[in-house]
């Protein structure tokens, strides 16, 4: 259940952002879910893309700086308390998250919530038990 | 400056007296001296000793000053593989003072004063300020940093020495240092220009007119600087700027001063022998080619230092000073024979980023290292090429790299360096290799 997430190093200038992401569109890959982190110096962009080794392949042949990481996505439903329930799930599981980012609306009626967790797998088992649809990679990516 | 310029022994200031031996005088006591200063490192450095023998010299071979091209050079990485106290040539109940200053690695090379050593030092330091026409009466403001760094406890001992009034200020804090020269009535200061050209700035925001104040001479020194430089800082604060020479190797400052004519520097060569030599080869050059300052200490005790290769490049000028003065000159020195940067007063290698970068991440990134000059204050930058063992993809593991990267730097520099990261391939890169400094620095 666990989803590969592409993270690279930008610096916080103007333009630092097209050529990676040009570079993407060149070789027909998709960006599903983007965000990105910054801080004063520089920022973290971090991806989910339809072909995660490509993308990795082809960002570092052009010498990005490029981690490959793994995240969990879980769906909920795009109203009030949606967030809120999960964040209750794993509270009461004592799971740390490391960071979240989320995109409202990305079904009709749903919205989809990346996790970053230190232990992944705890952090599954803590959200199926309660009941929590975590999405595989062919549902993220289809 | 009000007073009458000095031209002769007759009308100097009496700590000068030494500057105007009759040459014939002065060349039979420098020979007198070198020929101790040989015989005594023979005895007691070790170095020394093994160098002598494989080339078959030994002390007796230095029957003329010309003979001094036959003896082996010292330079700063002997003191490194001696640290601390290996060219020691003094037991250590007999040394009263350590100073150290930064090396090419995380270690610092260390230097030892007897107290005649001691004593010796505050009397050139004394005749460069009297050769700047200060007296006993004077308040002179010392803002060298006071500790390890010879700048501080050197120009104090020698304001002391001259008969004047200190104030040892020590470093930093601005506005203290014009309140000082304000209410103290300061009638010269002695730092680096470059932060006099900061008081000059932080004068003019706290209101405080430089020029309607008692200061009247500078004395500056620890970091190569320009005529421009010294345009500006007379034309912005009415005072008369002199260039002051000295490393810690030799005795600190105080080897060579201007006098009030400004056409070079006067060594103090009968304690500190001058000879220009051809970096390249090592080659003694004749009077008036620039090349590369190599100075023997012809009196020192605690650690003499024989034909010490400075990197310093400049020449011996030739001619006599009108002052009046028999002691050679050099030209003010602009740049030299190695990599070392000289920021604040504080000497920066190249190879030292390199060490701190090692030892945090244990492969070298792209780096390169950005100086500029911000309100008249040198600042220094160390941009590090982001590798793929040093990416995290949070921001607070990013941060604790930054830190890891920040603290090793300021713990081998001994002056704070900004670290930034910045993209791989970013850093330009000549014939493969990064340009490691950019000095955007304008005089």
């Amino acid at each position: 259940m666990k989803i590969k997430q592409i993270s690279l190093f930008a610096e916080n200038k103007r333009g630092h952002i097209v050529s990676p992401v040009r570079l993407l569109a060149h070789e027909s890959i998709d960006i599903r879910a983007l965000y990105l982190a910054d801080t004063q110096q520089y920022g973290i962009l971090r991806m989910i893309v339809s072909d995660w080794q490509k993308a990795a392949e082809t960002l570092e042949a052009k010498g990005f700086t490029v981690k490959v990481t793994e995240v969990v996505a879980v769906e909920v439903g795009d109203q009030p308390g949606g967030l809120a329930d999960v964040l209750a799930a794993l509270d009461s599981c004592d799971v740390n998250i490391e960071y979240m980012y989320a995109f409202p609306r990305f079904r009709a009626d749903k919205a989809i919530l990346i996790f970053r967790f230190a232990d992944p797998d705890a952090a599954i088992a803590c959200l199926q038990a309660a009941g929590i649809n975590v999405l595989a990679s062919e549902e993220l990516l289809k | 400056m009000d007073r009458v310029l000095e031209t002769s022994a007759a009308n100097c200031h009496p700590l000068s007296i030494p500057d105007y031996t009759p040459l014939a005088d002065l060349r039979a006591l420098q020979l007198k001296r070198l020929q101790i200063v040989v015989e005594r490192s023979w005895n007691k450095v070790e170095l020394f000793r093994k160098r002598m023998d494989e080339r078959d010299l030994d002390p007796g071979d230095i029957r003329s000053l010309d003979d001094l091209a036959k003896l082996p050079f010292t330079q700063k990485s002997d003191l490194r593989d001696t640290y601390p106290f290996g060219l020691f040539a003094s037991p250590m109940k007999d040394v009263v003072r350590l100073h150290a200053s930064s090396g090419t690695t995380g270690k610092p090379i260390v230097v030892a004063y007897t107290q005649e050593d001691v004593n010796v030092w505050s009397s050139v330091l004394a005749r460069c300020l009297a050769g700047c026409g200060l007296h006993h009466g004077d308040i002179i403001q010392v803002a060298y940093g006071y500790g390890l760094f010879t700048g501080g406890l050197g120009a104090h001992y020698g304001a002391e020495k001259l008969g004047a009034t200190v104030v040892p200020a020590s470093g930093g804090h601005a506005d203290r240092q014009v309140m000082l020269m304000k209410d103290f009535g300061v009638t010269a200061m002695c730092c680096t220009p470059t932060y006099f050209l900061h008081l000059i700035e932080r004068a003019g925001e706290m209101g405080v007119d430089l020029k309607q104040l008692a200061i009247r001479a500078g004395v500056f020194g620890a970091e190569p600087w320009t005529d421009s430089m010294r345009q500006y800082i007379e034309k912005a604060s009415g005072i008369e700027a002199f260039d002051i020479y000295g490393l810690s190797e030799i005795i600190g400052p105080g080897v060579a001063c201007e006098c009030r004519r400004h056409q070079g520097l006067h060594v103090f060569e009968d304690r500190f022998y001058p000879e220009i030599v051809d970096p390249a080869t090592g080659e003694p050059l004749p009077e008036g080619q620039e090349g590369e300052l190599v100075l023997t200490t012809l009196s020192k005790q605690a650690m003499p230092m024989i034909r010490y290769r400075t990197r310093d490049i400049t020449r011996i000028l030739p001619g006599k000073c009108t002052c009046g003065r028999t002691l050679r000159r050099i030209d003010r020195i602009g740049r030299r024979s190695d990599d070392m940067l000289i920021i604040r007063g504080v000497n920066v290698f190249p190879s030292q980023v390199e060490t701190a970068l090692l030892d945090v991440e244990g492969t070298l990134p792209h780096y390169q290292i950005v100086l500029t000059r911000e309100r008249g204050l040198d600042q220094i930058e160390v941009q590090v090429e982001i590798t793929p063992q040093m990416f995290e993809d949070k921001i607070g593991a990013m941060q604790e790299v930054h830190a890891r990267l920040q603290k090793a730097l300021d713990r081998v520099l001994g002056i704070r360096a900004h670290v930034t990261l910045v993209e791989a391939h970013s850093i330009e890169r000549s014939e493969g290799k990064a340009k490691r400094i950019i000095d955007r620095r304008t005089s």
